[in-house]
């Protein structure tokens, strides 16, 4: 029987046939994560969120008709009692969504009555509503940005005493390159957020800090490993592809389990798990090519100027 | 050695496919199964504001409970099988859920309406407003048992005293707007508005009942702040999509491990099931209802476990690589990539733990299976997964190391 060693850097670069080095063309990977946020970004200041009435109060019905209705004959109707808002047909116009203001018990059987009479009769065992006054709305919002804050604090405080304080930092920074990029893009494409959005963006958050947290576990163990004349930056390559399989699989199956949610979820889940989707997807790739990367980084960084002389202290 | 293996292995395959034989009608029964939220059997969410009052006065906690009683009687009147009533003090506020409430309209409408408390006469005739009772508490009973002690106002004190006079020996009918509370029988005349009406057979009973006839109407008016609602067949309908999902998502997980990791594939996907049996026996004590969120998280967190395994397998295979025999190969890429799945999994819990605590909803359900996932994950691994993987690498030291995916000459 052969005594085990721990494979050496050229060993993990002959078993995956497809090796590069992914730690060298960092700035690459770098400028196709900005590429794909900056825009998003912009878009975040321009045109902000489509936030839906779980944030700004309202209500919406989602309706479904016996017969193939039309969209004027139920904004007719909204207006005949009063009510602006927007309608939106599907299912060869026999389903309605309807969003207008938050609306008092009393208008809303009012609103409802006056569809079935005007409009046409729809199915009451398949109505759904939603009312949120805006008070409930603000204090998501506001619920949503402290679980935020908090959750970052206490992951950054984990990997710092888990790890060190680089770590933490690298991580939280792609951890927030994979929540811009959710939030950028939901902008972008004005898609409409709701409380579910809030669920998905703070899974993200811990979904990709795992995904991130596995490659800097085999950092830190290779690191105590090194031996005098290895290059850091040489290790963490090493590091990544030695967990590139798992990085990969993981994700697969994790998509394998969203796009199911995705696709055949029904309505109420989309979004979330679009959300999900893109953050998974987003936090793979940043866990494999900006994490890493910007820990090495770092870590040059921080030495070099003990070779120039001159300290870096602002 | 290997026989025995063989034979453990046997009756592990068969131990857990019995398990999950038995499993299945006890978890799905309408009404002791897993119970299921208001989003997968229709029903309606409301959440009500308490409204400042117009003199200026605070809402206490009294007036919060006062509430809370009058709601809880007429949600349980609706006959809704696990309604779930609470108050929050600090934004005072009254959390409903009615999850498979047929007529969600007409409980809406019930639950909006202010109780007016009055007393009867065997006529039915309103003989006293609740208005003129100034308090009503619940204590222990002179002689035995737990009685309501009532005490009315100086106009009610006299109206009770003409009334109790009048009625000696029959029986005055309390109502809770047009629900009969209580019809004690008047033994003596009250002249000093002091009454009492005994017969409770427990002290919460008798507490209850003060608190409903001293609230009398809602004493505080409550808007409805936050309100969702879904048709019934629309949460079916919202069930099997989600069931379907599920199903569908399993099997692909399932083919992707078998492609991938051979034998310790059949073992990852073997251990699946437990984990799913796992996490579902834990919803069931715990009574997690599980919502439309809450089965994404699910599905969500099969994916997540999968990771468990993969984890250990690719380390395992590391093992192999660098020279181990399988079997230690096994023991050590267990141990080692038990500190990785840990660290790695915490971040995950963290954001679970944060989301429960900030959510609200159905977000709470989903940062719950989350949460439950993650440990049941790791629970799963450590156990079963680990005794399946030692039991069949056992089988025989000559076992092949291809059908763990590595290829020695590498």
């Amino acid at each position: 029987m052969q005594t085990g060693h721990p494979a050496t850097y050229d060993e993990v670069k002959k078993i995956h046939p497809l090796y590069f080095n992914v730690v060298k063309k960092r700035y690459w990977w770098f400028a196709i994560s900005l590429l794909i946020i900056i825009p998003g970004v912009i878009s975040l200041f321009m045109q902000g969120l489509n936030l839906g009435i779980d944030f700004k109060g309202g209500t919406m019905i989602d309706m479904t008709f016996k017969k193939a209705v039309t969209q004027t004959a139920i904004t007719d109707t909204m207006k005949s009692v009063g009510l602006e808002g927007s309608v939106q047909l599907s299912n060869g116009d026999t389903a309605a969504l309807i969003r207008t203001e938050a609306l008092e018990e009393s208008k809303r059987n009012e609103l409802l009555a006056a569809v079935e009479t005007k409009v046409g009769e729809y199915d009451k065992t398949s109505l759904k509503e939603d009312k949120v006054g805006p008070a409930m709305g603000q204090e998501l919002t506001r619920n949503a940005i402290y679980a935020l804050i908090i959750a970052m604090g206490l992951m950054i405080a984990y990997i710092t005493i888990r790890f060190q304080f680089v770590f933490a930092i690298s991580g939280i920074v792609a951890l927030l390159h994979d929540v811009f990029l959710v939030i950028g893009l939901f902008s972008l494409f004005q898609w409409e957020i709701d409380s579910s959005f809030v669920a998905a963006i703070l899974t993200i958050f811990g979904y990709s800090i795992n995904d991130t947290v596995i490659i800097f576990d085999r950092i830190r163990e290779n690191e105590a490993k090194m031996k005098r004349g290895e290059i850091y930056e040489e290790m963490v390559d090493k590091s990544i592809w030695q967990t590139m399989r798992r990085s990969i699989n993981t994700v697969v199956t994790v998509l394998i389990s969203l796009l199911s949610v995705f696709i055949l979820g029904g309505e109420s889940t989309r979004m979330f798990s679009l959300a999900m989707l893109i953050g998974v997807f987003s936090g793979a790739y940043s866990s494999i090519f900006n994490a890493s990367q910007i820990l090495v980084e770092i870590k040059t960084r921080m030495k070099k100027p003990r070779k120039g002389g001159k300290p870096v202290r602002a | 050695m290997r026989r025995g293996n063989i034979i453990k292995l046997a009756a592990l395959v068969l131990l857990v496919v019995a398990a999950v034989a038995l499993s299945i009608k006890p978890l799905v029964d309408p009404a002791k199964g897993i119970p299921l939220g208001l989003d997968l059997r229709g029903g309606v969410h409301l959440v009500l504001q308490a409204e400042p009052n117009k003199n200026g006065a605070p809402i206490t906690n009294d007036d919060m409970d006062k509430a809370k009683a009058i709601i809880a009687k007429r949600v349980n009147d609706l006959g809704v099988s696990e309604p779930i009533v609470q108050t929050d003090y600090i934004k005072k506020r009254i959390v409903i859920d009615l999850a498979g409430v047929t007529d969600p309209d007409k409980a809406v409408d019930i639950l909006k309406t202010t109780a007016k408390l009055t007393f009867r006469d065997p006529q039915g005739n309103v003989v006293i407003q609740g208005d003129d009772l100034k308090d009503a508490k619940g204590g222990q009973g002179q002689q035995s048992g737990y009685v309501v002690n009532l005490t009315f106002s100086s106009d009610g004190a006299k109206k009770f005293a003409d009334l109790t006079t009048k009625l000696i020996g029959q029986r005055l009918g309390v109502y809770l707007d047009d629900k009969l509370l209580t019809n004690p029988t008047v033994n003596t005349p009250i002249l000093n508005g002091q009454a009492e009406i005994t017969g409770y057979a427990t002290l919460e009973e008798a507490a209850n009942h003060a608190v409903l006839m001293r609230s009398g109407s809602l004493p505080v008016s409550m808007s409805i702040a936050e309100k969702r609602q879904v048709g019934a067949s629309l949460g079916v309908d919202s069930l099997h999509r989600s069931i379907r999902a599920g199903i569908y998502g399993l099997i692909f997980i399932y083919l992707f491990m078998l492609v991938f990791y051979r034998l310790p594939g059949v073992v990852a996907d073997f251990s699946l099931i437990v984990y799913g049996l796992i996490v579902l026996w834990v919803f069931w004590m715990f009574r997690v209802v599980l919502t439309l969120p809450g089965i994404a998280g699910f599905i969500l967190s099969i994916g997540m476990a999968v990771d468990f395994n993969i984890i250990i397998y690719e380390r395992v295979k590391e093992e192999i690589r660098a020279g181990k025999s399988l079997r230690a190969g096994v023991e050590s890429g267990f141990s080692r990539a038990f500190i990785t799945v840990i660290d790695a999994h915490v971040t995950t819990f963290i954001a679970a733990m944060t989301l429960y605590t900030f959510g609200t909803g159905s977000i709470k359900g989903f940062a719950m299976t989350l949460g439950i996932g993650i440990i049941a994950s790791l629970f799963t691994a450590i156990t079963f997964t680990r005794l399946v993987l030692r039991l069949t690498v056992g089988i025989s030291p000559k076992m092949n190391t291809t059908w763990f995916g590595v290829r020695r000459d590498v």
